[in-house]
Parts: structure tokens; C-alpha cells; sequence
């Protein structure tokens, strides 16, 4: 089966990569348990949601596996491990959800609970005594020796809300509006809550200096209304708020600042010492890996602050070139593909709102962090789905898939309604 | 609500478009650009951790290593032979670059020769153990230290090559310098020893003189000057006046011959002038064929860059105008502003005795990978034509007097048993100075195997007493003596 074949080739990768960093014995240990987790997914996919896409699962494994390649490269005693472990959670997390949502419109109905719970898990870090700033950022959660950040599980909680929310007032939405300047605006009756709540969950990003899931945020929520009510005023409004956003961002915080100046100048001598070194040394490390890359193994990554999180791509960059990096960027692009494939085909306003907004995360995430590792815009702290080092990432874009694949299997299997409805009625 | 799903589909397509792009331009465009900032530590990581290639003489001696340090730069560049071949090689430094070969090699040395095989590919993705790949030299380790022995403690230098390959087989300047503190990863030695050099003197060691540093070749020019003229009209039997003072025309100035007396009492012929270094024929045919003269100069590489494997300074004839009859008479005799490398001057002789074509001298005869099988191999290629085949055999013939006739200069560089041809060269340098010893020089006369150009710089030993006769001939007769024991001709 192609899901096997995949599976088992990215698989191999990863045992090739870790050969090269010289620790066969090690690596095989926890190659075994991961397989095998993966082929339990699997399985499980089969049984419940049969008749789901059949790329996503393997795709979403492959880059996993490069990932925690590349990860166990750089660290094979911290970090890799970890990554490992926090991958089969997160396989667990796959096999439990979709083992729980046995039908995805049961969501719709726990939308405020969902939506409550999302803006809750995005407050969590500013309590006093739980909530912990690293790097700059309050975005976690420190239970004991864990932590965790609940911004990743808010996410997926808050694009239900919205996708239901939308799904039940999309007629209001796009009907009722006055028109101004000939363009139709929306009642605020039925638009405030929304706003409130989006308003809300990019204040809170602003002080927990999230920058980069603000824009998620604020991007996600700007697609799914454009795809609700076809009304291209909300993307326009929506890019000047975003610019009205970014300007006063800049003037206010330094730290944005910086983060501009650095993409503009990135080689300055004065900056490159200091806070351009991050960026500088992950272009270097993508140059000097060019078309071929260094070799597993051959090139220093280690040069790279972070570059177990936020910089993994950099680190395939050095390491297999151009090749490497245009390979993980078809295997996002297909996932993406799929994803929207899978929104399209869905029957009823719900799944396709839930599906686009759930691709949306993942695509625009995506997109943000490879733009800001390769200075196509500025850098934003953002995880690059399944491949950074992170648990409550894995975990959260774990879900996100379990989720598309109910969905797909749901529309797959559902009969068409038109044929149903000409039995019982009439009959031919 | 399909249409515009398809719509953001199309906005996603585009913005990760735009990831591709822009890779693109990192990973390969502007790759070269951003991976050589010199922030960049990785290029400099991993060129210390590839086995730099050996460079080594023809006879196989290893005149650069790299030999394992057990630390952070895995490897560290070594010349075992010290300052020997250090114009030769170059050098190869953390702070201060490559030079010479370590420079014009520097790709195939580590191994990047852009040679794309299947071994290739294979081996960047799995970044298997690197080595790179050897160039062995046209050098022969007995010449090259013939040459210094020879030359000894005088400043100066001394090239020799195969007139009919134009493969250089000895190339040495004194001072020169030992490249092997400057490869030292610990740059304050480095630095240290580079400061002792004196970098930006004109007189650095670190300034090869025989490819690099042009002197005033005096009557070795004459052979260039007799190449114009029989190839314009003249036979070497015909005579000419021979004054002990040459009036020049539109000045009051004349010029007296070297030995201030006339050549051969009365007139004299071209054959014999050459013979005698006559300074009044000469300086009488240079100012009859200027143009002809300075021609024939450019076609044996004046006035541009000889090409060659390491940087050159280009010789200079000058284009003197068409009244200025003194100084057409004192180019034409080597004099006057008249700029000639020891390479240049070597590249003269070799000329003649290649029978009129130019040989392009060459300093690398391989490069070799590290399993033994021959990447590149350098053929003999020649520059153009100077003057037909009959003209250098005259000129052969004028030149073999010079040595073995009863008047010749050059009786230091007799060998016994073969017909050496030569010319000498005594130019004046600055008021109060010695003159430079010049001897240009190719054997055997009828199948020649060896041109040599010698100079020693402001006389030597014998100061102003020197002569090109005395003084460098003896080094060229040196050399073509151990080439021909190394090669049995």
C-alpha cells in the first residue's frame, strides 16, 4: 500500500541520517517503537475512517521523520530523544481522536464550550505562577518539569469555533449588511461576537509577544470569513487592519523592530554579531549547502541558535541542499493540496469551513516560518509543523490531521444525497 | 462556498511559490555570495577538514602536505622543503589567502575540480571522508636546487624550461620565503612571520623576481633586435659602419660601445656584432627599424601578460616616437626604459630555439586524484610565431658564437662535447650602481632541451666589475649541465 511504502521509506531516511551521525545502535531502539506506532495509526485510520485520504498520514510521517532526523542529528541525548517521545504522544493523540470524533459535526454543537477553552488555553500562560516566558515570549506552561504551550491546542480549538459559528451564520453574514462606499458591510449584531472573540485572542497574542501567531491568527480568521461569505471587502479591510496593526506594532515595541531591521540588513556588521546572528546563520547554513548540500552529517548546524525548533528547515537546507529543502517544501505544498481537496469535496457548510480553516493553519504556519528562516519577511517565533522540536506542536498538528482525515472519511462515505433523496421519493 | 476555497487555494499556491523563489535565490543564486561572508565560519570549518591535495616536483618530491592535526581544523599545510619552492607554491593561509599555485589550483586541491560523477553525487549526500586532488608540477627537485646552489647568496633569479614544451623545469628567486609559518592556525606566528616579510615592500621576499619583477635586460635585447632585422631584410654577413662613438641624429648626444673602443676596427657584420655585443650595430638598427624591433619584442610577449599557471608582471618594450632617434637606440640595445622579466627574457631564447614559435610556458603537468587517475593533463601549446624557422636558425647560429666563437662573451657557459647558444647581458642600472648580470642561454644548439635566462642583480660578487660573461653565465652552464645529466641529451 502507498501509505506503507511511504511510511517505510521515510523511515529509512531517518535510520540512513542517523548512521551518518554515527550512532546506528541508538537510533534503532527508537526507529522500532515509531514504526510500529505508525503502522498502529494506521491501522486504526483503516478501521475508522476508511475511506479518508490517503496521503495525509504518510506525508504528515515523512516529514516527521526528517524532522526528528534532523533534530536527533543535533542532539541525539537531549532533544532527540525527546522528539521521539513527543512524537509517539502525539501518535497517540491521532489514534485518540479519531478513535473519539466518530463524527466531526458533533464539534459543531460544542462550539462556545470549544471557543471558551481556546481563549482560556491562550490566558493560561499569563497566570501568575504557572505561566513561564522563554525566549522572550509568555507563551508557556510549566507543570513540573513539563512544559507545554497551549497557544498550539487554542488554535485548533478556536478555528472550530469559528468554522461552526460561520457554518450557522453564514447566510446573516453575507445577507445582512448595509452597504457603504459600494462595498456590503456586515450587521454588527451577528459580526460583534465574532469580532470580540477575535479581538480578544490577538490582544492576548500581543502581550504574550507572539507575533507570529497573531498573524496566524489573524490570517486564518480573515480566509475563513472570505470563504463563508465570498465578500472580498473583509480581505480588504482585513490587509488594512493588518497594516494599521503592523505599523503601530513597530512603532511600539522594540523588539518588532529589530526583527524588521534585521530582515532589511540582515549582513550588517553590526547586527550580525548579535541579534542578526540567528538569521545570518541560517542563511549561510542554506548557501553553503547550495543544490546538493554538505552531506548528513558534514554540515554545522550547530552554528545555528534554535535550530532545533524554529530553524530545522535551515538545517536540512545545509545539510541536503536544495534538493532536501524543495522536497519538504512539496511534501507541505501536497499536504496542502490535500487538505483543501478535502474542504472542497465536503458536503455541508460545516466540514468545509472546519477543513479549510484547519489546512489554513497548517499551510499559513507553514508559510510563516519558511519565509522568516529564508528572509522572504521578517522572523517570526513559529513552529514549522511536525518537523520542529516541540511537543505541544506535534501534538496539536497530530489532532488537526486526525480531524481532516474524519472528515474526509465522513464525505467519502456519506452516499450522495441527490441519489438518496431520488430513491426514497421517486425511484427510478 | 467552493469557489473560494479554489481562491485561497490559489493565494496558498503562490505564497508558497514565493518560499521556492526565494529559496532559489539562497540556495543557488546569490548562494556563492552569502555562504562568502566572511561571518561565515562553515566554508573556512570545512575547507581545514578536507585533505587538501599534495603538490609535488615532477620526480615526485612533495613540496606541500597537509598533515592531520587532531583538532578543530582537522588539517594543516606543510612544505617540507621550506623556502625552496615557496615562489612555486605559494601559500595557503587562514589570514592571508593562497597564492601562486595554492591559489590557481585552489578548487582542485580540495577536491572541487567540478568534475560531476556518480562517486560525486554520492559522495555529497553522504558526505564521504574528503580528499583532494594532487597537481604535480613541471619542476625538477635536482634543477630547482641546482638553482639556488648555484645562484647562492646573490640576489636575483634564475628560470629554466623546455623550449619545446615550454615546460618550466627550475624557478628561483632569491629571497625567497618559506610558506609553512603562514599555514599555521595560530595566526599570531603567522602574522609574526608575514610582518617580518615585509609585505608591502617593493623588495619583499615574498615578490618572485624571475616571474614578477622586471629589470632592464641590456644587450640580451640585441637578440631581439637581430631577429627584426634579418626577418626585415638583413643577412648576417652584411656589415656596417663601425664608429667607436655612434652619433644619434637631432642631438648632440652619441653613443660609445661597452668597451669604448670600436668592435672590429672599421666595419663590422651582424653575425659578428652580435658575437662581440656590439652596442653601435644595434643601436644603428634600432633606430632604422623601430617599429620592426619593438614588433618583434610584442610577439615574444612584451608589453602584455605572459600567460602562465602564476601571476606575472608584464615586460615592457616601448613604443618610441618616430623622431626620438636616441632612445630608438638605446631600446634597441636594451637600455632606455626597456623592462624585462627573467621569464620574458627566458621566453626570448626559448623562442629561438623553437624555431621561431612562442611557447606558452607552463608550470603544472597534471593534476592527479587521490586514487592515482590523471584529472586534467596539460599539453604543450604554443603563444604564435616571431619569426620564421630560418631567421631563428640564424640567430641559433649567431647565438652559438657567442659561446663557442673566439670572440664570444659567453665562453663561462662552455659544455664539452655539445654547442651551447647564448647571449650576455651587462645593463647599467641607476647612477652609481652596479650593472645587473644578464645570461640568457638554450642547449644543445641544434636540438635544444633546456633555455635558460639568469640574472643577478647589481653585479654580485664582482660589483661593478661584473659582466653577464662572468658573472651569470657560469649559473646558466650549471643548470643545463645537471638537466643534461637528469635527461641524457
Amino acid at each position: 500500500m502507498v501509505l506503507a511504502l511511504l511510511l517505510g521509506s521515510g523511515a529509512l531516511a531517518l535510520v540512513a541520517l542517523a548512521r551518518d551521525a554515527g550512532k546506528v545502535d541508538a537510533a534503532v531502539p527508537y526507529m522500532a517503537p515509531l514504526s510500529v506506532f505508525y503502522i498502529v495509526a494506521h491501522i486504526v485510520m483503516r478501521r475508522t475512517a476508511a475511506q479518508a485520504d490517503p496521503l495525509i498520514l504518510p506525508v504528515a510521517a515523512i516529514l516527521n521523520a526528517l524532522g526528528l532526523a534532523a533534530v536527533y542529528r543535533l542532539s541525539p541525548d537531549e532533544f532527540g530523544p525527546a522528539q521521539i517521545t513527543w512524537t509517539i504522544v502525539g501518535i497517540g493523540a491521532f489514534v485518540a481522536t479519531l478513535l473519539a470524533v466518530r463524527d466531526f459535526q458533533v464539534l459543531s454543537r460544542y462550539k462556545y464550550i470549544l471557543g471558551f477553552a481556546g481563549v482560556a488555553l491562550l490566558l493560561l500562560p499569563l497566570a501568575p505562577g504557572i505561566g513561564a516566558t522563554i525566549n522572550g515570549a509568555r507563551l508557556w506552561v510549566a507543570l513540573g518539569p513539563l512544559s507545554f504551550q497551549p497557544g498550539e491546542l487554542a488554535k485548533v480549538c478556536l478555528v472550530i469555533f469559528f468554522a461552526a459559528y460561520l457554518a450557522e451564520r453564514k447566510e446573516l453574514l453575507a445577507i445582512a449588511s448595509r452597504r457603504l462606499l459600494g462595498m456590503h458591510f456586515p450587521d454588527l449584531k451577528h459580526f460583534g461576537p465574532l469580532l470580540v472573540m477575535w479581538g480578544l485572542s490577538l490582544a492576548v497574542m500581543f502581550f504574550e509577544k507572539d507575533l507570529g501567531s497573531s498573524l496566524l491568527f489573524f490570517s486564518i480568521f480573515l480566509v475563513m470569513l472570505y470563504v463563508a461569505t465570498a465578500r472580498i471587502v473583509y480581505v480588504a479591510i482585513g490587509l488594512l487592519m493588518f497594516a494599521g496593526g503592523a505599523y503601530i506594532g513597530y512603532q511600539l515595541f522594540t523588539h518588532v523592530q529589530q526583527r524588521v531591521l534585521i530582515w532589511l540588513d540582515v549582513f550588517n556588521p553590526r547586527y550580525i554579531a548579535d541579534e542578526g546572528y540567528q538569521l545570518a546563520q541560517s542563511l549561510f547554513a542554506l548557501a553553503t549547502g547550495g543544490l546538493f548540500g554538505t552531506g548528513l552529517g558534514q554540515g554545522r548546524p550547530d552554528l545555528i541558535p534554535a535550530a532545533h525548533t524554529d530553524f530545522i528547515f535551515s538545517v536540512i537546507g545545509e545539510e541536503l541542499g536544495m534538493m532536501g529543502t524543495a522536497g519538504v517544501l512539496l511534501c507541505f505544498m501536497l499536504m496542502v493540496a490535500r487538505g483543501l481537496r478535502i474542504a472542497m469535496q465536503s458536503r455541508g457548510d460545516f466540514g468545509q469551513l472546519l477543513a479549510v480553516g484547519l489546512i489554513t493553519i497548517f499551510a499559513v504556519q507553514t508559510i510563516i516560518i519558511l519565509a522568516g528562516v529564508t528572509r522572504l519577511m521578517p522572523l517570526t517565533g513559529i513552529t514549522l509543523p511536525f518537523m520542529s522540536y516541540g511537543g505541544s506542536s506535534l501534538i496539536s498538528n497530530f489532532i488537526l490531521i486526525a480531524i481532516l482525515i474524519r472528515i474526509s472519511h465522513q464525505t467519502a462515505a456519506a452516499p450522495d444525497p441527490a441519489l438518496t433523496g431520488e430513491i426514497l421519493i421517486g425511484g427510478r | 462556498m467552493q469557489p473560494q476555497i479554489r481562491k485561497v487555494g490559489l493565494g496558498l499556491v503562490f505564497l508558497f511559490l514565493a518560499v521556492f523563489f526565494q529559496l532559489n535565490y539562497v540556495q543557488i543564486f546569490a548562494a556563492e555570495r552569502i555562504a562568502s561572508n566572511n561571518a561565515n565560519v562553515r566554508s573556512l570549518l570545512r575547507e581545514y577538514s578536507i585533505q587538501r591535495g599534495d603538490i609535488l616536483t615532477l620526480d615526485g618530491t612533495r613540496v606541500a602536505i597537509s598533515e592531520p592535526t587532531g583538532k578543530k581544523l582537522k588539517y594543516r599545510r606543510t612544505y617540507p622543503e621550506g623556502e625552496l619552492y615557496g615562489h612555486i607554491t605559494g601559500f595557503y593561509s587562514i589570514n592571508y589567502g593562497e597564492s601562486r599555485i595554492e591559489s590557481t589550483f585552489h578548487d582542485q586541491l580540495l577536491g572541487d575540480a567540478g568534475v560531476i560523477s556518480m562517486q560525486d553525487i554520492q559522495d555529497r549526500f553522504l558526505g564521504a571522508g574528503e580528499e583532494g586532488d594532487d597537481v604535480r608540477l613541471t619542476i625538477h627537485s635536482r634543477l630547482q636546487q641546482a638553482a639556488r646552489d648555484a645562484l647562492g647568496s646573490n640576489k636575483g633569479a634564475v628560470i629554466a624550461m623546455d623550449p619545446q614544451t615550454g615546460e618550466v623545469r627550475a624557478m628561483w628567486s632569491n629571497p625567497s620565503f618559506d610558506p609553512t609559518p603562514l599555514a599555521s592556525h595560530d595566526s599570531r606566528e603567522a602574522k609574526r612571520y608575514w610582518n617580518s616579510l615585509e609585505p608591502k615592500s617593493p623588495n619583499s621576499p615574498l615578490v618572485s623576481k624571475a616571474t614578477s619583477r622586471g629589470y632592464a635586460p641590456g644587450s640580451t635585447v640585441k637578440v631581439i633586435t637581430a631577429a627584426a632585422a634579418l626577418e626585415a631584410r638583413y643577412e648576417p654577413n652584411d656589415t656596417f659602419d663601425d664608429p667607436v662613438e655612434l652619433e644619434l641624429p637631432q642631438t648632440d648626444e652619441t653613443l660609445t660601445n661597452f668597451t669604448k673602443t670600436s668592435c672590429a676596427g672599421g666595419r663590422i657584420d651582424l653575425f659578428t656584432a652580435l658575437e662581440l655585443s656590439c652596442d653601435t650595430t644595434f643601436a644603428m638598427l634600432g633606430m632604422e627599424l623601430p617599429n620592426e624591433v619593438r614588433e618583434m619584442a610584442e610577439a615574444m610577449g612584451f608589453n602584455e601578460q605572459i600567460p602562465f599557471d602564476v601571476g606575472t608582471e608584464p615586460s615592457a618594450f616601448p613604443e618610441v616616437g618616430e623622431d626620438n632617434k636616441p632612445f630608438q637606440a638605446y631600446v634597441a640595445i636594451g637600455q632606455g626604459d626597456v623592462v624585462g622579466t627573467p621569464l620574458q627574457m627566458a621566453l626570448v631564447a626559448a623562442t629561438v630555439a623553437n624555431g621561431g614559435e612562442v611557447p606558452r610556458p607552463q608550470l603544472v603537468r597534471e593534476v592527479i586524484d587521490p586514487s592515482g587517475g590523471i584529472v586534467e593533463r596539460f599539453q604543450p601549446e604554443t603563444l604564435g610565431t616571431a619569426m620564421s624557422s630560418e631567421t631563428a636558425r640564424q640567430v641559433t647560429e649567431m647565438m652559438e658564437a657567442v659561446v663557442q666563437g673566439d670572440q664570444g662573451t659567453g665562453h663561462a657557459a662552455q659544455i664539452p662535447g655539445i654547442s651551447v647558444a647564448a647571449k650576455t647581458g651587462t645593463a647599467q642600472t641607476v647612477e652609481g650602481a652596479s650593472p645587473h648580470a644578464w645570461f640568457v642561454s638554450f642547449a644543445p644548439a641544434q636540438d635544444p632541451r633546456l633555455a635558460v635566462a639568469v640574472i643577478v642583480e647589481n653585479g654580485g660578487q664582482l660589483g661593478s666589475e661584473a659582466t653577464g660573461g662572468a658573472v651569470a653565465a657560469p649559473i646558466a652552464k650549471l643548470l643545463m649541465e645537471t638537466d643534461r645529466q637528469i635527461r641524457g641529451w
